[in-house]
């Protein structure tokens, strides 16, 4: 404790003494973050911190009974509450991973000299921008079973296509694949973004040393735009635990509760009044979230250090 | 040789792309054009009749006019949104990237906070209530401005890190104050930032379903997101309606991405590769 002191000490005559004179004259006034501090405070930090004490309540959200920890209790007993983390872990793995793979693989179509590039790259995002409830909603016709545009066309050469949505097994992998369709574009471009920062040199040494197009990417594109292919997974990540949207408009969670995730499960309890138990949901999503970005934030922070 | 080959790569390239990216897309525009009974057999199929002004119509004036009512939401809503979102994150940014002091590292917490955890909307839902804010485009707009923030002081702080101090010094020596500053002199050389910024984010608050599903209910605050779901019904859905109101909700972003399809992919990356 005394050697936090004095170490502080020593530290701080030199800092304090121009702090006052700053505080009255500095050009670059607190005040200027009030106002979204004030918002951001009221609209995001308070439900926030308010979550954790609600979700050891029953509550209407005018009167609230104290009962400890029953609403996990549940959350985690609950089969049809159980699936929704389970699937929320699933959607999130498998959108990330093809977002990246399939991503990384675009961004080296897109960066090598084929023609149409451009529009090629204009394709390929434009369903990032578009609606998510659209989307979901085309793609729900698009692979109806019977009737469905893909069916028929994996029928005419003679494949006989799942049931998809309508599927148990299927219903939480199409809609993930629905997902993939609209967020490749973005993975793509800061991908591409990535790939084009290196500098040329690289690929004009492996092209004297005679490296084949296989070579060149797995030892230079793949390790060299790292930064970029960190930020895809961290955002598909985040995306994916969180996805609500797009299974919203598709599934509703259905067939039964086989597609549910933990966001919608937080929107069903929220209708049936259930708003405590809706709060756990919210807390238990906060905590996988925080507890996989955080540490991989950090992990790879690391290993950026280090080369 | 060479050259051969990426004429090949990019021809296929072209078909896949097409028949994954456009198909959908052209389905929905087909889809939109029929009459209600062909509309109902989801083939993928020229229309026999083009009714697409027709279902434009029908689908405006479904429920009262609730789409036009929506639309106006819906732009009240991204308009007043990304306003606000513009003028507070950019003044936090400056006063962040120009200013150290103890309190940035938490300010650089909190940033990142709010980009990664997940909104408690319950929660949020009882603060709007005790402020009397439930319900009200209002208080929807607040809340996509606090949820919008973190985003945009990261893409604002790394612009304004490029603009040199000497320029603040110019303005402090002629007499400016805090607020002449940077209203007058750093806001606008603020100009590309912001295009971006107000892209980026009104594509996005436009396209939101959740925020207003859960703090906007009822029928007389619809957004267009929101609006979709009019048509569709488990076993009587006017499908050539439902894909009229999607392509019409479609058309805000589609035409911006056509006018300015570069400065969005460029404030999507270099947000994403900042944060």
């Amino acid at each position: 404790m005394s050697t936090e002191v004095d170490a502080r000490g020593a530290v701080t005559p030199a800092v304090a003494a121009p702090v006052p004179a700053a505080r009255r004259k500095s050009p670059y006034p607190f005040w200027f973050c009030l106002p979204a501090a004030v918002i951001f405070f009221v609209f995001f930090v308070v439900p926030t911190f308010s979550s954790f004490f609600f979700s050891l309540t029953r509550w209407d959200l005018s009167t609230w009974e104290f009962i400890g920890l029953d609403n996990y209790v549940n959350f985690f007993q609950e089969p049809a509450l159980v699936i929704g983390l389970k699937n929320t872990l699933i959607y999130a793995v498998v959108t990330c991973g093809l977002k990246v793979v399939l991503g990384i693989l675009l961004a080296q179509l897109l960066t090598s000299q084929i023609i149409a590039r451009g529009f090629l790259r204009s394709v390929a995002f434009f369903p990032v921008l578009v609606s998510t409830i659209g989307v979901g909603l085309t793609f729900t016709v698009l692979m109806d079973p019977s009737n469905g545009l893909i069916n028929k066309s994996l029928a005419t050469i003679g494949i006989e296509g799942p049931a998809w949505l309508v599927d148990p097994k299927y219903a939480l992998l199409s809609v993930a694949l629905v997902d993939v369709w609209k967020g490749v574009g973005l993975a793509t471009v800061i991908l591409i973004a990535g790939i084009v920062s290196i500098p040329r040199e690289y690929f004009e040494a492996s092209a004297v040393d005679g490296a084949s197009a296989f070579r060149r990417f797995w030892h230079i594109v793949l390790p060299l735009s790292k930064p970029a292919i960190t930020t895809v997974i961290i955002l598909s990540l985040i995306g994916g635990l969180r996805s609500f949207d797009l299974i919203w408009a598709m599934t509703r969670g259905g067939p039964g509760f086989t597609s549910d995730v933990i966001a919608s499960v937080i929107y069903k309890q929220y209708q049936a009044g259930f708003y405590g138990l809706s709060t756990a949901g919210n807390v238990v999503l906060f905590i996988l979230v925080t507890a996989i970005v955080f540490p991989l934030n950090r992990f790879f922070t690391r290993q950026e250090v280090d080369l | 040789m060479r050259s051969r080959r990426h004429l090949w790569l990019g021809l296929v390239g072209i078909v896949l792309f097409a028949v994954v990216f456009l198909v959908p897309f052209a389905f929905v525009v087909f889809t939109a054009a029929k009459t209600r009974t062909e509309a109902g057999e989801l083939q993928f199929s020229l229309p026999t009749t083009w009714t697409l002004l027709q279902n434009f119509q029908d689908a405006l004036a479904a429920r009262d006019y609730m789409l036009i009512i929506a639309f106006v939401n819906s732009t009240v809503l991204t308009v007043a949104s990304v306003a606000i979102l513009v003028v507070l994150s950019a003044m936090v940014a400056y006063v962040v990237q120009r200013r150290r002091s103890r309190w940035n590292g938490l300010i650089n917490f909190l940033v990142l906070s709010g980009l990664i955890i997940p909104p408690a909307v319950v929660p949020t839902v009882w603060v709007l209530q005790k402020l009397g804010l439930f319900k009200t485009l209002g208080g929807l707009i607040l809340v996509e401005v606090a949820f919008g923030l973190s985003f945009c002081i990261l893409l604002f702080r790394a612009f304004i890190a490029t603009i040199p101090r000497d320029l603040d010094e110019a303005a402090i020596i002629d007499g400016a104050g805090p607020v002449r500053l940077f209203f007058k002199v750093i806001f606008p050389l603020l100009k590309s930032v912001i295009v971006t910024v107000v892209i980026v984010q009104s594509v996005i608050i436009f396209n939101d379903f959740a925020y207003p599903l859960y703090f906007l209910p009822g029928d007389e605050n619809a957004t267009v997101q929101l609006t979709v779901f009019n048509f569709q019904s488990q076993f009587n859905t006017q499908y050539n309606l439902l894909f009229a109101d999607i392509l019409l909700i479609t058309i805000p972003p589609l035409l911006l991405y056509l006018f300015l399809n570069r400065r969005i992919v460029e404030g999507l990356t270099a947000g994403a590769v900042k944060g």
